[in-house]
């Protein structure tokens, strides 16, 4: 891959305008459970936030209903001042890629375009150019188990993008994938972002990871899911290998690391039954 | 890939008892049915010679293969109205089965509502229903499609209406996520990932149609009111011609799997490329 290093770096702390709020959001799901907590969170326009956390700290249904896919039980989402979203300004990647199995990778990709009506002679361009983005040019006729995990992630980030949306929320896309991989990943994902400028909110339980890709990390802590702490990662984009190995990257490791374990301990509480 | 395996020269002994195992398999899996049906048909026929066994109660093999030769303009044209209730029948039931499983998925109310009438039609032996359908409907034809297609439709209907409500969860919210009608949904999602039961359940129903359609003609032909093989069976019992009974019965058999074979083909077609059933094993 081509280094750009002519590329103006990023606004690295998200000074953009205001995108979405969360303020005192909770949800508690009929079985009793409180999965989030009194929740405020600003997103920033052109923010690659990440929430990082223990599992069961909400993270995941905290982007479920940023996406819409469920309601919040207290409190509102703000879309500077509307209190919903154009659907449409929403990528969304699961955890697993959830392609169609019996499509090849260029109807899972058009589905999005298709489901809004675009024929497939109109979305070829857009599609085989989404392709091109996430490196799988080549692949548009393969189905997707004849791909690596990697390629079938990949596949799944094109569909989420090829509507072009404002927001791509990712819940822990890359959790299933190998080291080696997943760094690749990291690093194209950045790419892709920082041409577009679109908004990336980003699930992870991996401080490396988080720390890594995003300008704003915030660390959540569970029962009840709630923010425990952000932490601005100001080291400026492109973000590339010379990154992952540089002593900035570790110490701001080591910081993030610290109030992740802060957040798992306060979880734990006097009984000290955390982990 | 796997011509870089089959390049390579030097196979040491586990890999190379590996490869020769699954050769012989491969040619065992036609070669030892094929003996033992050999094997069976001439144990038949020395049956009959040895026990000096007279062809009004059990014929020779050949004598069985000459009567579906001699007797085949008859045979055949009985097949041929079987062979016609056997595919309407299946028709009928793709089309009732699908529709139905596509109304039930619409709404789980509707499936509750209506799922056990379908379970009722499928317990009740058909032998029990035809007295019934018979005072009922007047047409020959009908009559028969009814049976059969009771018999056919319910693997068909449950299968698909299992396989509407597979689809998996992630998959549902994305199309959500992206605004999916209700008909694309149907359309896009759950129609194709519903494929694989469909097909399943299709099978089931091919050879069960075959015998809903013998059945029912039996209980019509009881009555000589049919002309399909059943009735040529019935026929050659009460005349003792039992090498003609075994040819028809031969008949039916071959034709029952063919119809597996030829629907099980066009299961594999479909799922080939990306269905775990229609895969093969690499390893």
């Amino acid at each position: 891959m081509q280094e750009k290093v002519a590329q103006a770096p990023a606004s690295a702390s998200g000074k953009g305008p205001m995108l979405l709020a969360l303020r005192g959001v909770g949800k508690i799901f009929s079985n009793g459970v409180t999965a989030l907590s009194d929740v405020d969170l600003t997103i920033r326009e052109g923010d690659f936030l990440s929430l990082l956390g223990p599992s069961g700290c909400g993270k995941s249904t905290a982007l479920r209903l940023i996406a819409g896919l469920a309601t919040p039980t207290s409190g509102l989402l703000d879309w500077r001042g509307s209190s919903s979203f154009d659907r449409s300004n929403i990528g969304f990647v699961f955890q697993e890629p959830t392609l169609l199995p019996w499509a090849d990778v260029f109807d899972n990709v058009w589905l999005p375009l298709r489901l809004k009506g675009v024929s497939r002679a109109k979305a070829a361009p857009v599609v085989m150019e989404m392709l091109a983005r996430v490196h799988l040019t080549g692949f548009e006729n393969a189905v997707p188990r004849e791909l690596s995990g990697g390629m079938k992630m990949r596949v799944s980030i094109a569909r989420a993008m090829v509507t072009k949306p404002r927001v791509l929320l990712m819940d822990e896309p890359f959790a299933a994938l190998d080291e080696i991989t997943r760094f690749k990943l990291n690093n194209d994902l950045l790419e892709l972002w920082q041409d577009e400028r679109f908004t990336v909110v980003f699930v992870t339980h991996s401080v490396f990871e988080s720390v890594f890709l995003s300008n704003r990390v915030v660390v959540m802590a569970a029962r009840p899911g709630r923010v425990f702490r952000e932490i601005a990662i100001d080291a400026p984009y492109p973000r590339n290998e010379a990154f992952r190995t540089s002593p900035d990257y570790a110490a701001l490791c080591r910081q993030a690391s610290d109030v992740l374990i802060g957040a798992i301990n306060s979880t734990a509480g006097p009984h000290h039954d955390g982990h | 890939m796997t011509a870089i395996e089959e390049h390579a020269l030097t196979l040491d002994p586990e890999e190379a008892r590996r490869v020769r195992q699954e050769r012989l398999e491969r040619i065992g899996r036609w070669l030892l049915p094929l003996a033992i049906m050999i094997l069976a048909i001439w144990l038949w026929d020395r049956i009959c010679v040895w026990n000096d066994i007279p062809k009004y109660i059990l014929p020779r093999p050949g004598v069985v293969l000459q009567t579906l030769f001699d007797d085949a303009g008859l045979l055949f044209s009985s097949l041929l109205v079987t062979l016609k209730i056997t595919f309407l029948s299946l028709l009928l039931a793709v089309i009732g089965g699908v529709g139905l499983a596509v109304l039930f998925a619409q709404s789980k109310w509707v499936e509750m509502s209506f799922f056990p009438f379908a379970i009722v039609l499928q317990v009740t032996p058909i032998v029990a229903i035809f007295p019934l359908i018979n005072i009922y409907v007047d047409n020959q034809t009908t009559k028969l499609l009814l049976c059969a297609w009771i018999v056919a439709f319910f693997p068909i209907l449950s299968n698909t209406t299992l396989g509407l409500n597979s689809v998996d969860r992630n998959l549902r919210d994305m199309f959500k996520l992206n605004g999916a009608t209700r008909w694309q949904q149907l359309r896009y999602l759950r129609l194709p990932a519903a494929m694989p039961y469909f097909l399943g359940g299709l099978k089931i129903a091919g050879g069960l149609s075959l015998i809903g359609a013998v059945v029912a003609e039996f209980v019509a032909g009881a009555q000589g009111q049919s002309s399909g093989l059943a009735s040529r069976i019935i026929e050659a019992g009460y005349r003792l011609n039992a090498p003609r009974l075994f040819a028809a019965l031969i008949l039916i058999s071959f034709t029952g799997i063919l119809i597996f074979l030829v629907l099980s083909l066009i299961s594999h077609l479909i799922l080939r490329r990306w269905h775990e059933s229609a895969l093969k094993q690499e390893r």
